[in-house]
Protein backbone atom coordinates (compact mmCIF):
# COMPACT_ATOMS: atom_id res chain seq x y z
CA UNK A 1 0.00 0.00 0.00
CA UNK A 2 2.69 2.44 1.05
CA UNK A 3 4.88 1.43 -1.90
CA UNK A 4 1.98 2.20 -4.21
CA UNK A 5 1.55 5.60 -2.61
CA UNK A 6 5.24 6.31 -2.97
CA UNK A 7 5.09 5.37 -6.62
CA UNK A 8 2.12 7.66 -7.26
CA UNK A 9 3.89 10.42 -5.43
CA UNK A 10 7.10 10.01 -7.45
CA UNK A 11 5.05 10.06 -10.66
CA UNK A 12 3.31 13.23 -9.54
CA UNK A 13 6.63 14.95 -8.90
CA UNK A 14 8.01 13.79 -12.28
CA UNK A 15 4.93 15.18 -14.02
CA UNK A 16 5.29 18.48 -12.20
CA UNK A 17 8.85 18.91 -13.49
CA UNK A 18 8.03 17.74 -17.01
CA UNK A 19 5.09 20.13 -17.28
CA UNK A 20 7.14 23.04 -15.92
CA UNK A 21 10.15 22.32 -18.13
CA UNK A 22 9.27 24.48 -21.17
CA UNK A 23 8.69 27.56 -19.01
CA UNK A 24 11.86 26.88 -17.03
CA UNK A 25 13.98 26.57 -20.17
CA UNK A 26 12.70 29.83 -21.68
CA UNK A 27 13.27 31.65 -18.41
CA UNK A 28 16.74 30.16 -17.95
CA UNK A 29 17.83 31.28 -21.42
CA UNK A 30 16.23 34.72 -21.62
CA UNK A 31 15.77 35.89 -18.05
CA UNK A 32 17.81 34.19 -15.31
CA UNK A 33 20.92 33.02 -17.17
CA UNK A 34 21.85 36.40 -18.63
CA UNK A 35 21.96 37.88 -15.13
CA UNK A 36 25.05 35.76 -14.41
CA UNK A 37 26.80 37.38 -17.36
CA UNK A 38 26.02 40.80 -15.89
CA UNK A 39 27.66 39.68 -12.65
CA UNK A 40 30.80 38.64 -14.57
CA UNK A 41 30.87 41.91 -16.52
CA UNK A 42 30.75 43.94 -13.30
CA UNK A 43 34.25 42.65 -12.49
CA UNK A 44 35.86 43.55 -15.83
CA UNK A 45 37.59 46.63 -17.23
CA UNK A 46 35.73 49.08 -19.48
CA UNK A 47 36.65 48.93 -23.17
CA UNK A 48 37.67 52.16 -24.86
CA UNK A 49 34.68 52.20 -27.22
CA UNK A 50 32.15 50.53 -24.96
CA UNK A 51 31.90 46.81 -24.15
CA UNK A 52 34.64 45.39 -21.91
CA UNK A 53 38.20 44.20 -21.83
CA UNK A 54 38.66 40.80 -20.18
CA UNK A 55 40.76 42.04 -17.31
CA UNK A 56 39.69 41.73 -13.67
CA UNK A 57 38.86 44.97 -11.89
CA UNK A 58 36.74 46.10 -8.96
CA UNK A 59 36.45 49.68 -10.21
CA UNK A 60 32.93 49.02 -11.47
CA UNK A 61 31.82 48.18 -7.94
CA UNK A 62 33.68 51.09 -6.37
CA UNK A 63 31.97 53.37 -8.90
CA UNK A 64 28.57 52.67 -7.35
CA UNK A 65 29.25 55.13 -4.55
CA UNK A 66 32.73 56.49 -5.15
CA UNK A 67 34.57 58.43 -7.78
CA UNK A 68 38.29 58.63 -8.46
CA UNK A 69 39.84 62.07 -8.30
CA UNK A 70 41.20 62.90 -11.76
CA UNK A 71 44.38 64.44 -10.34
CA UNK A 72 45.61 62.27 -7.47
CA UNK A 73 43.47 59.10 -8.06
CA UNK A 74 42.12 59.12 -4.48
CA UNK A 75 38.65 57.74 -3.84
CA UNK A 76 35.90 60.02 -2.58
CA UNK A 77 32.13 59.71 -2.25
CA UNK A 78 30.38 60.59 -5.48
CA UNK A 79 27.59 62.99 -4.51
CA UNK A 80 25.89 62.66 -7.89
CA UNK A 81 25.64 58.88 -7.53
CA UNK A 82 24.32 59.11 -3.96
CA UNK A 83 21.69 61.62 -5.08
CA UNK A 84 20.49 59.27 -7.81
CA UNK A 85 20.26 56.31 -5.39
CA UNK A 86 18.40 58.33 -2.76
CA UNK A 87 15.97 59.75 -5.34
CA UNK A 88 15.22 56.27 -6.71
CA UNK A 89 14.45 54.70 -3.32
CA UNK A 90 12.48 57.68 -2.00
CA UNK A 91 10.32 58.10 -5.11
CA UNK A 92 9.60 54.36 -5.29
CA UNK A 93 8.48 54.14 -1.66
CA UNK A 94 6.31 57.23 -2.09
CA UNK A 95 4.82 55.80 -5.27
CA UNK A 96 3.90 52.57 -3.46
CA UNK A 97 2.37 54.55 -0.59
CA UNK A 98 0.38 56.87 -2.86
CA UNK A 99 -0.92 54.09 -5.11
CA UNK A 100 -2.05 52.19 -2.01
CA UNK A 101 -3.72 55.24 -0.45
CA UNK A 102 -5.69 55.81 -3.65
CA UNK A 103 -5.86 52.19 -4.79
CA UNK A 104 -7.33 50.56 -1.70
CA UNK A 105 -10.49 52.71 -1.55
CA UNK A 106 -10.83 52.34 -5.32
CA UNK A 107 -10.52 48.55 -5.21
CA UNK A 108 -12.94 48.41 -2.28
CA UNK A 109 -15.42 50.61 -4.13
CA UNK A 110 -15.32 48.33 -7.19
CA UNK A 111 -15.58 45.11 -5.18
CA UNK A 112 -18.65 46.36 -3.30
CA UNK A 113 -20.64 47.33 -6.42
CA UNK A 114 -23.49 45.05 -7.53
CA UNK A 115 -22.07 42.28 -9.77
CA UNK A 116 -23.29 43.88 -13.02
CA UNK A 117 -21.79 47.30 -12.32
CA UNK A 118 -18.59 45.74 -10.99
CA UNK A 119 -17.60 44.60 -14.48
CA UNK A 120 -17.95 48.14 -15.77
CA UNK A 121 -15.78 49.73 -13.05
CA UNK A 122 -13.19 47.00 -13.38
CA UNK A 123 -13.17 47.64 -17.11
CA UNK A 124 -12.36 51.31 -16.41
CA UNK A 125 -9.30 50.24 -14.39
CA UNK A 126 -8.16 47.64 -16.89
CA UNK A 127 -8.14 50.05 -19.86
CA UNK A 128 -5.32 52.18 -18.43
CA UNK A 129 -3.66 48.96 -17.23
CA UNK A 130 -3.68 47.57 -20.77
CA UNK A 131 -2.61 50.86 -22.26
CA UNK A 132 0.99 51.32 -23.21
CA UNK A 133 3.11 52.70 -20.38
CA UNK A 134 4.74 55.17 -22.71
CA UNK A 135 1.35 56.51 -23.81
CA UNK A 136 0.27 56.97 -20.22
CA UNK A 137 3.51 58.75 -19.34
CA UNK A 138 3.02 60.95 -22.36
CA UNK A 139 -0.61 61.56 -21.30
CA UNK A 140 0.35 62.81 -17.84
CA UNK A 141 2.92 64.99 -19.58
CA UNK A 142 0.05 66.60 -21.52
CA UNK A 143 -1.53 67.63 -18.23
CA UNK A 144 1.43 68.89 -16.21
CA UNK A 145 3.76 70.45 -18.79
CA UNK A 146 4.10 74.24 -18.79
CA UNK A 147 1.61 74.74 -21.62
CA UNK A 148 -0.45 71.72 -20.53
CA UNK A 149 -4.02 71.39 -19.34
CA UNK A 150 -3.37 72.17 -15.67
CA UNK A 151 -1.36 75.35 -16.22
CA UNK A 152 -3.63 76.58 -19.03
CA UNK A 153 -6.70 76.24 -16.83
CA UNK A 154 -5.02 77.82 -13.82
CA UNK A 155 -3.81 80.82 -15.84
CA UNK A 156 -7.20 81.26 -17.54
CA UNK A 157 -8.86 81.25 -14.13
CA UNK A 158 -6.38 83.88 -13.01
CA UNK A 159 -5.06 81.70 -10.19
CA UNK A 160 -1.53 81.64 -11.59
CA UNK A 161 0.21 84.49 -13.36
CA UNK A 162 2.78 82.16 -14.88
CA UNK A 163 2.87 78.38 -15.36
CA UNK A 164 3.82 76.28 -12.34
CA UNK A 165 6.94 74.39 -13.33
CA UNK A 166 6.19 70.75 -12.56
CA UNK A 167 7.79 69.03 -15.50
CA UNK A 168 11.45 68.02 -15.08
CA UNK A 169 11.16 67.84 -11.29
CA UNK A 170 11.03 64.92 -8.86
CA UNK A 171 7.38 65.76 -8.24
CA UNK A 172 6.63 65.22 -11.94
CA UNK A 173 8.29 61.79 -11.81
CA UNK A 174 6.38 60.90 -8.64
CA UNK A 175 3.05 61.97 -10.15
CA UNK A 176 3.85 60.09 -13.33
CA UNK A 177 4.78 56.86 -11.55
CA UNK A 178 1.74 57.02 -9.25
CA UNK A 179 -0.46 57.54 -12.28
CA UNK A 180 1.18 54.85 -14.35
CA UNK A 181 1.36 52.15 -11.65
CA UNK A 182 -2.02 52.74 -9.96
CA UNK A 183 -3.81 49.92 -11.87
CA UNK A 184 -1.05 47.50 -10.77
CA UNK A 185 -2.08 48.22 -7.18
CA UNK A 186 -5.85 48.21 -7.74
CA UNK A 187 -6.10 44.91 -9.64
CA UNK A 188 -4.51 42.57 -7.04
CA UNK A 189 -6.28 44.47 -4.25
CA UNK A 190 -9.57 43.99 -6.06
CA UNK A 191 -8.87 40.28 -6.52
CA UNK A 192 -8.27 39.95 -2.77
CA UNK A 193 -11.28 42.04 -1.72
CA UNK A 194 -13.51 40.27 -4.23
CA UNK A 195 -12.83 36.95 -2.49
CA UNK A 196 -13.45 38.57 0.88
CA UNK A 197 -16.62 37.24 2.51
CA UNK A 198 -18.65 40.35 3.32
CA UNK A 199 -20.57 38.42 6.01
CA UNK A 200 -17.43 38.74 8.13
CA UNK A 201 -18.13 42.48 8.31
CA UNK A 202 -21.59 41.83 9.71
CA UNK A 203 -20.02 39.43 12.19
CA UNK A 204 -17.52 42.12 13.17
CA UNK A 205 -20.20 44.77 13.64
CA UNK A 206 -22.40 42.31 15.53
CA UNK A 207 -19.52 41.87 17.94
CA UNK A 208 -19.51 45.65 18.56
CA UNK A 209 -16.45 46.51 16.47
CA UNK A 210 -16.44 50.02 15.02
CA UNK A 211 -15.54 50.78 11.38
CA UNK A 212 -11.88 51.34 12.12
CA UNK A 213 -11.61 48.11 14.13
CA UNK A 214 -13.33 46.18 11.36
CA UNK A 215 -10.95 47.67 8.79
CA UNK A 216 -7.91 47.05 10.96
CA UNK A 217 -8.72 43.60 12.38
CA UNK A 218 -11.01 41.99 9.82
CA UNK A 219 -10.46 43.47 6.36
CA UNK A 220 -6.73 44.24 6.28
CA UNK A 221 -5.46 40.88 7.63
CA UNK A 222 -7.60 38.97 5.16
CA UNK A 223 -6.76 41.04 2.08
CA UNK A 224 -3.08 41.23 3.08
CA UNK A 225 -1.94 38.91 0.24
CA UNK A 226 -3.47 41.42 -2.17
CA UNK A 227 -1.72 44.30 -0.46
CA UNK A 228 1.61 42.48 -0.60
CA UNK A 229 1.10 41.56 -4.25
CA UNK A 230 0.09 45.12 -5.16
CA UNK A 231 3.03 46.64 -3.33
CA UNK A 232 5.47 44.27 -5.04
CA UNK A 233 3.94 44.98 -8.42
CA UNK A 234 4.31 48.74 -7.85
CA UNK A 235 7.59 49.00 -5.94
CA UNK A 236 9.73 46.80 -8.20
CA UNK A 237 8.99 48.59 -11.49
CA UNK A 238 9.18 51.98 -9.72
CA UNK A 239 12.69 51.38 -8.43
CA UNK A 240 13.89 50.32 -11.85
CA UNK A 241 11.78 52.87 -13.71
CA UNK A 242 13.35 54.10 -16.92
CA UNK A 243 10.67 55.53 -19.19
CA UNK A 244 8.81 57.75 -16.72
CA UNK A 245 11.84 59.55 -15.24
CA UNK A 246 13.24 59.88 -18.74
CA UNK A 247 10.15 61.54 -20.20
CA UNK A 248 8.98 63.52 -17.13
CA UNK A 249 12.20 64.09 -15.19
CA UNK A 250 14.31 65.45 -18.00
CA UNK A 251 18.01 64.66 -18.22
CA UNK A 252 18.74 66.03 -14.75
CA UNK A 253 16.37 64.05 -12.53
CA UNK A 254 17.79 60.64 -13.37
CA UNK A 255 16.75 57.55 -11.53
CA UNK A 256 18.94 54.50 -11.25
CA UNK A 257 17.53 52.95 -14.45
CA UNK A 258 18.58 55.98 -16.51
CA UNK A 259 21.97 56.02 -14.82
CA UNK A 260 22.50 52.39 -15.84
CA UNK A 261 21.56 53.13 -19.44
CA UNK A 262 23.97 56.05 -19.44
CA UNK A 263 26.85 53.66 -18.64
CA UNK A 264 26.00 51.48 -21.64
CA UNK A 265 25.66 54.54 -23.87
CA UNK A 266 27.58 57.78 -23.61
CA UNK A 267 29.27 56.78 -20.32
CA UNK A 268 31.00 53.81 -22.03
CA UNK A 269 31.49 52.15 -18.67
CA UNK A 270 29.83 48.73 -19.00
CA UNK A 271 31.35 47.32 -15.77
CA UNK A 272 29.91 50.22 -13.75
CA UNK A 273 26.58 49.73 -15.51
CA UNK A 274 26.73 46.02 -14.70
CA UNK A 275 27.64 46.66 -11.05
CA UNK A 276 24.78 49.16 -10.73
CA UNK A 277 22.42 46.60 -12.27
CA UNK A 278 23.46 43.90 -9.80
CA UNK A 279 23.07 46.35 -6.91
CA UNK A 280 19.59 47.34 -8.08
CA UNK A 281 18.73 43.66 -8.32
CA UNK A 282 19.99 42.99 -4.78
CA UNK A 283 17.96 45.87 -3.32
CA UNK A 284 14.85 44.63 -5.13
CA UNK A 285 15.41 41.08 -3.88
CA UNK A 286 15.92 42.32 -0.31
CA UNK A 287 12.66 44.26 -0.55
CA UNK A 288 10.88 41.16 -1.86
CA UNK A 289 12.22 38.96 0.95
CA UNK A 290 11.09 41.55 3.46
CA UNK A 291 7.60 41.48 1.94
CA UNK A 292 7.43 37.68 1.84
CA UNK A 293 8.49 37.47 5.48
CA UNK A 294 5.95 40.07 6.52
CA UNK A 295 3.23 38.26 4.62
CA UNK A 296 4.10 34.90 6.17
CA UNK A 297 4.24 36.34 9.67
CA UNK A 298 0.83 37.95 9.22
CA UNK A 299 -0.57 34.70 7.86
CA UNK A 300 0.59 32.68 10.86
CA UNK A 301 -0.62 35.21 13.37
CA UNK A 302 -4.16 35.17 12.06
CA UNK A 303 -4.24 31.76 10.54
CA UNK B 1 -35.83 49.29 0.92
CA UNK B 2 -32.11 48.66 0.83
CA UNK B 3 -31.29 52.38 1.31
CA UNK B 4 -32.38 52.57 4.90
CA UNK B 5 -30.54 49.42 5.95
CA UNK B 6 -27.11 49.61 7.52
CA UNK B 7 -24.62 48.65 4.82
CA UNK B 8 -21.59 47.04 6.43
CA UNK B 9 -19.54 47.13 3.22
CA UNK B 10 -19.80 50.92 2.92
CA UNK B 11 -16.81 52.81 4.24
CA UNK B 12 -17.22 56.61 4.31
CA UNK B 13 -14.94 58.51 1.93
CA UNK B 14 -13.94 55.49 -0.14
CA UNK B 15 -16.42 56.20 -2.93
CA UNK B 16 -15.22 59.81 -3.19
CA UNK B 17 -11.57 58.75 -3.42
CA UNK B 18 -12.50 56.13 -6.02
CA UNK B 19 -14.32 58.74 -8.13
CA UNK B 20 -11.30 61.05 -7.94
CA UNK B 21 -9.07 58.16 -8.98
CA UNK B 22 -11.21 57.46 -12.04
CA UNK B 23 -11.17 61.13 -13.05
CA UNK B 24 -7.40 61.29 -12.55
CA UNK B 25 -6.95 58.13 -14.62
CA UNK B 26 -8.94 59.36 -17.59
CA UNK B 27 -8.35 63.11 -17.71
CA UNK B 28 -4.77 62.80 -19.04
CA UNK B 29 -5.84 60.22 -21.63
CA UNK B 30 -8.67 62.43 -22.88
CA UNK B 31 -6.29 65.38 -23.08
CA UNK B 32 -3.85 63.30 -25.10
CA UNK B 33 -6.60 62.21 -27.50
CA UNK B 34 -7.94 65.77 -27.82
CA UNK B 35 -4.54 67.08 -28.87
CA UNK B 36 -4.31 64.41 -31.57
CA UNK B 37 -7.12 66.31 -33.32
CA UNK B 38 -5.27 69.62 -33.10
CA UNK B 39 -4.92 71.46 -36.41
CA UNK B 40 -1.73 73.33 -35.47
CA UNK B 41 1.87 72.26 -35.87
CA UNK B 42 2.86 72.33 -32.21
CA UNK B 43 1.51 70.48 -29.21
CA UNK B 44 1.39 73.71 -27.25
CA UNK B 45 -1.44 75.67 -28.87
CA UNK B 46 -4.92 74.54 -29.85
CA UNK B 47 -5.67 75.58 -33.45
CA UNK B 48 -8.93 73.92 -34.31
CA UNK B 49 -10.20 70.43 -35.10
CA UNK B 50 -8.34 68.44 -37.76
CA UNK B 51 -7.47 64.92 -38.83
CA UNK B 52 -4.20 66.18 -40.28
CA UNK B 53 -1.93 64.29 -37.85
CA UNK B 54 -3.76 61.01 -38.34
CA UNK B 55 -3.27 61.10 -42.09
CA UNK B 56 0.35 62.09 -41.57
CA UNK B 57 1.00 59.16 -39.21
CA UNK B 58 -0.92 56.79 -41.50
CA UNK B 59 1.25 57.78 -44.47
CA UNK B 60 4.44 57.22 -42.46
CA UNK B 61 6.12 53.94 -43.53
CA UNK B 62 8.12 53.77 -40.29
CA UNK B 63 4.90 53.83 -38.26
CA UNK B 64 3.30 51.13 -40.39
CA UNK B 65 6.21 48.72 -40.17
CA UNK B 66 6.63 49.36 -36.44
CA UNK B 67 2.94 48.58 -35.90
CA UNK B 68 3.15 45.33 -37.82
CA UNK B 69 6.33 44.33 -36.00
CA UNK B 70 4.76 45.06 -32.61
CA UNK B 71 1.76 42.86 -33.42
CA UNK B 72 3.87 39.97 -34.75
CA UNK B 73 6.12 39.99 -31.68
CA UNK B 74 3.21 40.27 -29.24
CA UNK B 75 1.22 37.45 -30.88
CA UNK B 76 4.23 35.10 -31.06
CA UNK B 77 5.43 35.87 -27.55
CA UNK B 78 1.92 35.52 -26.08
CA UNK B 79 1.41 32.15 -27.80
CA UNK B 80 4.72 30.77 -26.53
CA UNK B 81 4.33 32.22 -23.03
CA UNK B 82 0.71 31.06 -22.58
CA UNK B 83 1.48 27.51 -23.69
CA UNK B 84 4.47 27.26 -21.35
CA UNK B 85 2.54 28.94 -18.52
CA UNK B 86 -0.50 26.66 -18.85
CA UNK B 87 1.69 23.56 -18.64
CA UNK B 88 3.62 24.97 -15.70
CA UNK B 89 0.39 25.89 -13.89
CA UNK B 90 -0.92 22.34 -14.35
CA UNK B 91 2.40 21.05 -13.06
CA UNK B 92 2.64 23.22 -9.98
CA UNK B 93 -0.91 23.34 -8.62
CA UNK B 94 -3.24 20.84 -7.01
CA UNK B 95 -0.65 18.28 -6.01
CA UNK B 96 1.17 17.61 -2.76
CA UNK B 97 4.12 19.90 -2.13
CA UNK B 98 7.41 18.55 -3.42
CA UNK B 99 11.09 19.39 -3.25
CA UNK B 100 11.90 22.04 -5.82
CA UNK B 101 8.41 23.53 -5.95
CA UNK B 102 9.64 26.80 -4.48
CA UNK B 103 12.44 26.84 -7.03
CA UNK B 104 9.90 26.56 -9.86
CA UNK B 105 7.78 29.37 -8.36
CA UNK B 106 10.79 31.63 -8.02
CA UNK B 107 11.91 30.90 -11.59
CA UNK B 108 8.47 31.60 -13.05
CA UNK B 109 7.98 34.80 -11.10
CA UNK B 110 11.55 35.92 -11.62
CA UNK B 111 10.71 38.48 -14.36
CA UNK B 112 8.33 40.19 -11.92
CA UNK B 113 11.08 40.51 -9.34
CA UNK B 114 13.92 41.68 -11.54
CA UNK B 115 13.81 45.31 -12.66
CA UNK B 116 13.27 45.51 -16.41
CA UNK B 117 16.35 47.63 -16.96
CA UNK B 118 18.54 44.89 -15.43
CA UNK B 119 17.10 42.21 -17.72
CA UNK B 120 17.44 44.63 -20.63
CA UNK B 121 21.13 45.16 -19.94
CA UNK B 122 21.69 41.44 -19.41
CA UNK B 123 20.02 40.59 -22.73
CA UNK B 124 21.93 43.38 -24.48
CA UNK B 125 25.17 41.72 -23.43
CA UNK B 126 24.08 38.09 -24.09
CA UNK B 127 22.30 38.68 -27.41
CA UNK B 128 25.14 40.96 -28.49
CA UNK B 129 27.49 37.96 -28.15
CA UNK B 130 25.09 35.56 -29.87
CA UNK B 131 24.51 38.04 -32.72
CA UNK B 132 28.23 38.33 -33.42
CA UNK B 133 28.73 34.53 -33.19
CA UNK B 134 25.80 33.46 -35.35
CA UNK B 135 25.20 36.51 -37.52
CA UNK B 136 21.44 36.05 -37.00
CA UNK B 137 19.79 39.45 -36.54
CA UNK B 138 16.08 38.55 -36.82
CA UNK B 139 13.05 39.07 -34.62
CA UNK B 140 13.76 35.80 -32.75
CA UNK B 141 15.66 37.61 -30.01
CA UNK B 142 12.77 39.98 -29.33
CA UNK B 143 10.20 37.16 -29.38
CA UNK B 144 12.26 35.03 -26.99
CA UNK B 145 12.89 37.95 -24.64
CA UNK B 146 9.19 38.92 -24.68
CA UNK B 147 8.02 35.32 -24.16
CA UNK B 148 10.22 35.06 -21.06
CA UNK B 149 8.86 38.15 -19.30
CA UNK B 150 5.29 37.33 -20.37
CA UNK B 151 5.31 33.89 -18.68
CA UNK B 152 4.52 35.09 -15.12
CA UNK B 153 1.71 37.31 -16.44
CA UNK B 154 0.15 34.38 -18.27
CA UNK B 155 0.81 32.01 -15.35
CA UNK B 156 -0.88 34.03 -12.59
CA UNK B 157 -4.49 34.04 -13.87
CA UNK B 158 -4.24 30.41 -15.03
CA UNK B 159 -2.94 29.27 -11.67
CA UNK B 160 -5.55 31.34 -9.83
CA UNK B 161 -8.27 29.75 -11.93
CA UNK B 162 -6.91 26.23 -11.29
CA UNK B 163 -6.68 26.77 -7.56
CA UNK B 164 -10.22 28.09 -7.43
CA UNK B 165 -11.59 25.07 -9.31
CA UNK B 166 -13.75 22.49 -7.60
CA UNK B 167 -11.80 19.23 -7.50
CA UNK B 168 -15.00 17.23 -6.96
CA UNK B 169 -15.98 17.65 -10.63
CA UNK B 170 -12.80 15.91 -11.74
CA UNK B 171 -13.21 13.26 -9.07
CA UNK B 172 -16.74 12.72 -10.34
CA UNK B 173 -15.45 12.33 -13.91
CA UNK B 174 -12.86 9.81 -12.74
CA UNK B 175 -15.55 7.94 -10.79
CA UNK B 176 -17.51 7.72 -14.02
CA UNK B 177 -14.54 5.92 -15.63
CA UNK B 178 -13.13 8.88 -17.59
CA UNK B 179 -9.44 8.43 -18.34
CA UNK B 180 -7.08 11.14 -17.02
CA UNK B 181 -6.88 12.59 -20.54
CA UNK B 182 -10.68 12.58 -20.96
CA UNK B 183 -11.07 14.22 -17.59
CA UNK B 184 -8.55 16.88 -18.58
CA UNK B 185 -10.03 17.42 -22.05
CA UNK B 186 -13.72 17.52 -21.08
CA UNK B 187 -13.68 18.79 -17.50
CA UNK B 188 -10.47 20.58 -16.58
CA UNK B 189 -9.75 22.38 -19.85
CA UNK B 190 -13.22 23.90 -20.37
CA UNK B 191 -13.20 25.11 -16.76
CA UNK B 192 -9.69 26.46 -17.21
CA UNK B 193 -10.34 28.17 -20.58
CA UNK B 194 -11.25 31.62 -19.17
CA UNK B 195 -8.00 31.61 -17.20
CA UNK B 196 -5.97 30.65 -20.28
CA UNK B 197 -7.67 33.33 -22.35
CA UNK B 198 -7.08 35.92 -19.65
CA UNK B 199 -3.44 34.86 -19.40
CA UNK B 200 -2.96 35.08 -23.16
CA UNK B 201 -4.51 38.55 -23.38
CA UNK B 202 -2.40 39.73 -20.46
CA UNK B 203 0.74 38.37 -22.12
CA UNK B 204 -0.18 39.98 -25.45
CA UNK B 205 -0.64 43.40 -23.91
CA UNK B 206 2.43 43.15 -21.69
CA UNK B 207 4.47 42.40 -24.82
CA UNK B 208 2.83 45.22 -26.78
CA UNK B 209 3.52 47.56 -23.86
CA UNK B 210 7.21 46.86 -23.58
CA UNK B 211 9.68 49.67 -24.16
CA UNK B 212 12.80 49.03 -22.11
CA UNK B 213 13.77 45.47 -23.02
CA UNK B 214 12.87 46.04 -26.68
CA UNK B 215 14.92 49.25 -26.76
CA UNK B 216 18.03 47.35 -25.60
CA UNK B 217 17.52 44.08 -27.52
CA UNK B 218 16.39 45.30 -30.95
CA UNK B 219 18.81 45.41 -33.85
CA UNK B 220 18.90 48.37 -36.22
CA UNK B 221 15.60 48.91 -38.04
CA UNK B 222 13.63 46.78 -35.59
CA UNK B 223 11.63 49.53 -33.96
CA UNK B 224 8.35 48.53 -32.38
CA UNK B 225 5.64 51.14 -31.96
CA UNK B 226 6.71 52.03 -28.38
CA UNK B 227 10.41 52.37 -29.22
CA UNK B 228 9.53 54.42 -32.30
CA UNK B 229 7.47 56.75 -30.11
CA UNK B 230 10.24 57.00 -27.51
CA UNK B 231 12.61 57.97 -30.31
CA UNK B 232 10.17 60.66 -31.43
CA UNK B 233 9.92 62.02 -27.89
CA UNK B 234 13.64 62.67 -27.85
CA UNK B 235 13.07 65.18 -30.63
CA UNK B 236 10.48 67.95 -30.66
CA UNK B 237 7.14 66.26 -30.01
CA UNK B 238 4.51 66.85 -32.68
CA UNK B 239 0.84 65.81 -32.42
CA UNK B 240 1.81 62.88 -34.66
CA UNK B 241 2.76 61.04 -31.45
CA UNK B 242 -0.69 61.90 -30.06
CA UNK B 243 -2.28 60.51 -33.21
CA UNK B 244 -0.29 57.23 -32.99
CA UNK B 245 -1.11 56.97 -29.28
CA UNK B 246 -4.79 57.51 -30.04
CA UNK B 247 -4.71 54.77 -32.67
CA UNK B 248 -3.04 52.31 -30.28
CA UNK B 249 -5.48 53.31 -27.56
CA UNK B 250 -8.41 52.65 -29.91
CA UNK B 251 -7.01 49.20 -30.72
CA UNK B 252 -6.66 48.39 -27.01
CA UNK B 253 -10.22 49.47 -26.22
CA UNK B 254 -11.63 47.42 -29.12
CA UNK B 255 -9.67 44.31 -28.05
CA UNK B 256 -10.70 44.74 -24.44
CA UNK B 257 -14.36 45.26 -25.24
CA UNK B 258 -14.38 42.13 -27.39
CA UNK B 259 -12.65 40.21 -24.59
CA UNK B 260 -15.16 41.35 -21.97
CA UNK B 261 -18.16 40.56 -24.17
CA UNK B 262 -16.75 37.11 -24.94
CA UNK B 263 -16.07 36.20 -21.32
CA UNK B 264 -19.44 37.60 -20.23
CA UNK B 265 -21.26 35.28 -22.64
CA UNK B 266 -19.33 32.33 -21.26
CA UNK B 267 -20.48 33.13 -17.77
Amino acid sequence: MSALEDQARARSVRNAWALSAPALVILAVAAVGPLLIVLVYSFLTPGKYGNVEWQFSTDGWLGILFTRDIFDETLKLADAHLTIWWRSVRLSLLTTLFTFAVGFPTAWFIATRPPRARGFWLFLITIPFWTNLLIRTFAINEVIRNEGLFNTVMIRLGLFSEPLRIINTDAAVLMGMTYVYLPLMVLPLFAAIDRFDMRLLEAGYDLYANRWQVLRHVILPIVKPGIVAGSILVFVPSLGAYVTPRVLGGGKNMMIGNFIELQFGQGRNWPLGAALSVTLLLITTAALLFYVRAANKGGNGHG
Amino acid sequence: MAETRFQPARIPGFAAIAMLAFVALYLPIFTLVAYAFNGGTSIAVWEGLSLHWFSKAWANEAVKSATLRSLVIAASAAAVATTAATLAALGTTRRAGFKGQTFIYVMINQPLMVPEIVTAVALLILFGMVKSWTGYQGLGYLILAHAAFCIPFAYLPIRARLEGMDLSLETAAADLYASPWQTFRHVTLPLLAPGILAGAMLAFVISLDDVVITEFVKSGGQDTLPTYMLGQMRRAITPEVNAISTGLLGLTVILLTAFFLLTRKRN
